[in-house]
């Protein structure tokens, strides 16, 4: 990664003049999309959270532009959307690699191998004997295989653990070894298949799914969710026999309360 | 309250569905009694469903266990403002993975008791906050409103009653603190998610400041099978003050790891029994009730009933039922520490005691955890939690010294075995290698 790279594209507490952002990057689809947003709520700063998801679709982290964007479409300052900006994880401040890779190391994961899935995809996806650090990204981002490595805190997988995710769909009950294999794949360009979650893409698709924008990947939905752990004990209840005391054929609703 | 002798184990309410094919679609939902609470509901009034829920002793599934009627009852009707019913499926507390598997399993039981909640406070916008990170579950739910949209359950004048509903389901951005109510809302308006001061309650001045109701997803998902079953069958389970069943989550050290649907009020022993015991035989050290917030247990707490008063009595909290369940090999200090570094990651910064105490705490534990540690260490993290403990701004903090207190509550032993083998490193440097803390890291 190269030293110019590394600056805070967001431009926080730079003074950068943002009316100069160059917005040409954003056509006309992704201002739909951003209206489309905004129509779903009864105000409109509250599309502020998926429009930067769209902005990270389109740019593949939140730059100064990115900012620029989402603060003309909806009448906000630049201050106030940097504001926002930074203050949330899942918003990149530098571009990101084709795959974002988030291993959990968060005490129970760490516990049950965590700690070591992470050092291990450190060093493999390291260069000159220094491993990669906390979103760093191997590769020149965008291009493929590029890899943006990342710990996280946890991500309600802990019956599965140790989990890590790539663009935020699921690998379950993973090793060093495994998480390594799944790495090297990616940087071969193939996209192994989640645990549960759909099809891997790319960073960027993620990113505009997780805008709310979901055309043409209606399949998506039938990628798994529910592994063997999800269902243990509905399974083991059915196995035994054990159900819920069954619901009266007549439940009434209480009548309407006196009005005190 | 002593329930019949055969009672089962476990009762599979809000999760049985989840064994069927294709559970997440309009079509299994409707053929599994599906939307036929809301047929019921729509044709009651508003305030039969709220004396409803407050008569089932329904509590809020998110960790603070309130009273659910009692929270759509503070909504003051006829106020002329526009209500909304908001949806914390922020789940990110450690340990905590039952509202995601329930989401992306059933998406339609969640918003069935959303248009039933809605209807009962008079909201007709409803947002549903999930947190980002879980992209296969904001496909599903997202897919589930549209469904739902097609078949007239959402909208405008659903199913003929008059009534009409919107919902959005809205990603978050990974950020902990938004699963704290008022952050959350300060987030859904499109701002950093920090806790506001209360009050004003969110009943009174939430989402764009007015009256609001937040909800966990599984209080949520509860309310169609009150609806059907009445108040009389959810009391059947469970117990007299914590009714209903409870979906606990099982996770670390054990045989079996899951999600685990009982009655409120079971025992960690009941529930290992049921995950086939201790991962290899090696035995339990230490382990949460109900996320990284409550204080943790040990093995002398394996009978302790985890409904919200049993788990209270004995020192901690039911939280959100995600036992974290530790053996022998686990160092306290170390697993403290990092819980003490993910709170420091996740404090907003509004409020000085935590902003500036977890950072702190987390670098006297660091310290500890490397073998630099000293013996007045210890009373210096239990000084700086007492600083933090009821005078943050929200509850972050107080959940941010839980694990601290309450490890060296139990294990101040190695605390200062740590700190001991500090002097022995600095008494002979030479032996320091063979002398690391064998616990300094689990399966290192």
């Amino acid at each position: 990664m190269t030293e110019a790279s590394k600056v805070d594209e967001m431009g926080v507490g730079q003074g950068t003049d943002t009316t100069a952002a160059d917005l040409t990057r954003f056509d006309q689809d992704t201002i739909d999309k951003a209206q489309q947003i905004i129509a779903r709520y009864p105000r409109s700063r509250s599309a502020l959270l998926p429009m930067l998801h769209l902005v990270q679709s389109v740019e593949g982290h939140v730059s100064q532009a990115g900012v620029a964007f989402c603060a003309a479409q909806l009448g906000l300052s630049t201050a106030e959307v940097s504001a926002v900006a930074t203050f949330y994880t899942m918003y990149k401040r530098r571009p990101c690699g084709e795959h974002l890779v988030s291993v959990c190391t968060n005490t129970l994961c760490a516990a049950l191998g965590g700690d070591a899935i992470y050092a291990r995809l450190r060093e493999h996806l390291g260069s000159d004997g220094r491993p990669l650090g906390h979103e760093e990204t191997s590769g020149e981002p965008g291009q493929p295989g590029s890899i943006t490595l990342e710990h996280a805190e946890c991500l309600a997988a802990c019956d599965l653990a140790p989990v890590l995710q790539v663009n935020y769909e699921f690998f379950d009950n993973q090793t060093p070894e495994s998480a390594l294999e799944l790495v090297k794949a990616l940087q071969r360009g193939e996209r192994p298949a989640p645990t549960r979650g759909a099809p891997l893409t790319d960073f960027r698709q993620a990113e505009l799914q997780l805008a709310g924008f979901f055309e043409g990947r209606e399949a998506d939905l039938d990628g798994p969710s529910a592994a063997d752990e999800t269902v243990r004990g509905a399974r083991l209840a059915a196995e035994r026999g054990w159900t819920a005391p069954p619901m009266p054929d007549d439940a009434q609703l209480p009548p309407v309360p006196e009005k005190k | 309250m002593a329930a019949t002798e055969q009672t089962a184990a476990l009762t599979p309410v809000l999760t049985k569905r989840w064994l069927s094919p294709k559970s997440w679609t309009l079509r299994t939902y409707e053929q599994l009694e599906g939307y036929t609470a809301l047929r019921t509901a729509l044709a009651a009034h508003p305030d039969q469903l709220i004396q409803l829920v407050k008569d089932s002793g329904l509590r809020g599934r998110g960790g603070a266990g309130f009273p659910t009627g009692m929270k759509w009852g503070f909504i003051p009707q006829n106020d002329g403002k526009p209500h909304y019913l908001v949806i914390n499926a922020d789940e990110g507390e450690p340990g905590t993975c039952k509202d995601v598997p329930l989401m992306m399993a059933d998406p339609h039981s969640l918003i069935e008791g959303i248009i039933i909640t809605a209807y009962a406070i008079r909201a007709n916008f409803a947002a549903i906050y999930v947190r980002g990170e879980v992209l296969h579950c904001i496909r599903r739910l997202n897919a589930a409103v549209r469904e739902a949209y097609q078949a007239g359950y959402l909208g405008k004048n659903i199913l003929d009653s008059g009534f009409d509903l919107d919902v959005v389901v809205h990603a978050g951005a990974g950020a902990y603190i938004c699963g704290e109510e008022t952050a959350l809302l300060d987030s859904l308006e499109g701002k950093r998610g920090q806790p506001r001061l209360k009050p004003p309650f969110p009943a009174t001045a939430g989402l764009y400041a007015s009256p609001t109701v937040v909800n966990n997803v599984e209080t949520i998902a509860s309310v169609p099978y009150i609806v059907n079953g009445g108040s009389d069958w959810f009391r059947s389970m469970g117990r007299d003050k914590s009714p209903g069943p409870k979906i606990y989550s099982l996770s670390g050290h054990v045989t079996r790891p899951g999600q685990y649907e009982a009655p409120m009020g079971s025992t960690l022993r009941d529930l290992l029994e049921l995950a086939g015991g201790m991962k290899d035989g090696i035995p339990l050290k230490f382990w949460t009730p109900g996320g990284s917030s409550t204080p943790l247990f040990t093995a002398e707490h394996l009978d302790v009933p985890l409904d919200f008063e049993g788990a209270a009595q004995a020192g901690s909290m039911l939280g959100t039922t995600a036992l974290q369940i530790f053996n022998e090999t686990v160092s306290v200090p170390w697993a403290v520490m990092k819980w003490t570094q993910f709170y420091e990651h996740e404090s907003c910064g509004k409020c000085t005691p935590c902003r500036e105490g977890t950072y702190w705490l987390a670098q006297i534990l660091e310290r500890m955890v490397r073998g630099e540690g000293r013996p007045e260490d210890i009373d210096t993290l239990l000084d700086v939690c007492d600083n933090i403990f009821g005078r943050s701004f929200c509850a972050l903090g107080d959940g941010a010294v839980s694990p601290i207190v309450s490890g060296i509550k139990y294990f101040r032993h190695e605390f200062l075995e740590l700190c001991e083998t500090n002097r022995a490193n600095l008494a002979d440097r030479a032996q320091q290698a063979e002398q690391r803390p064998v616990l300094a890291g689990a399966n290192q």
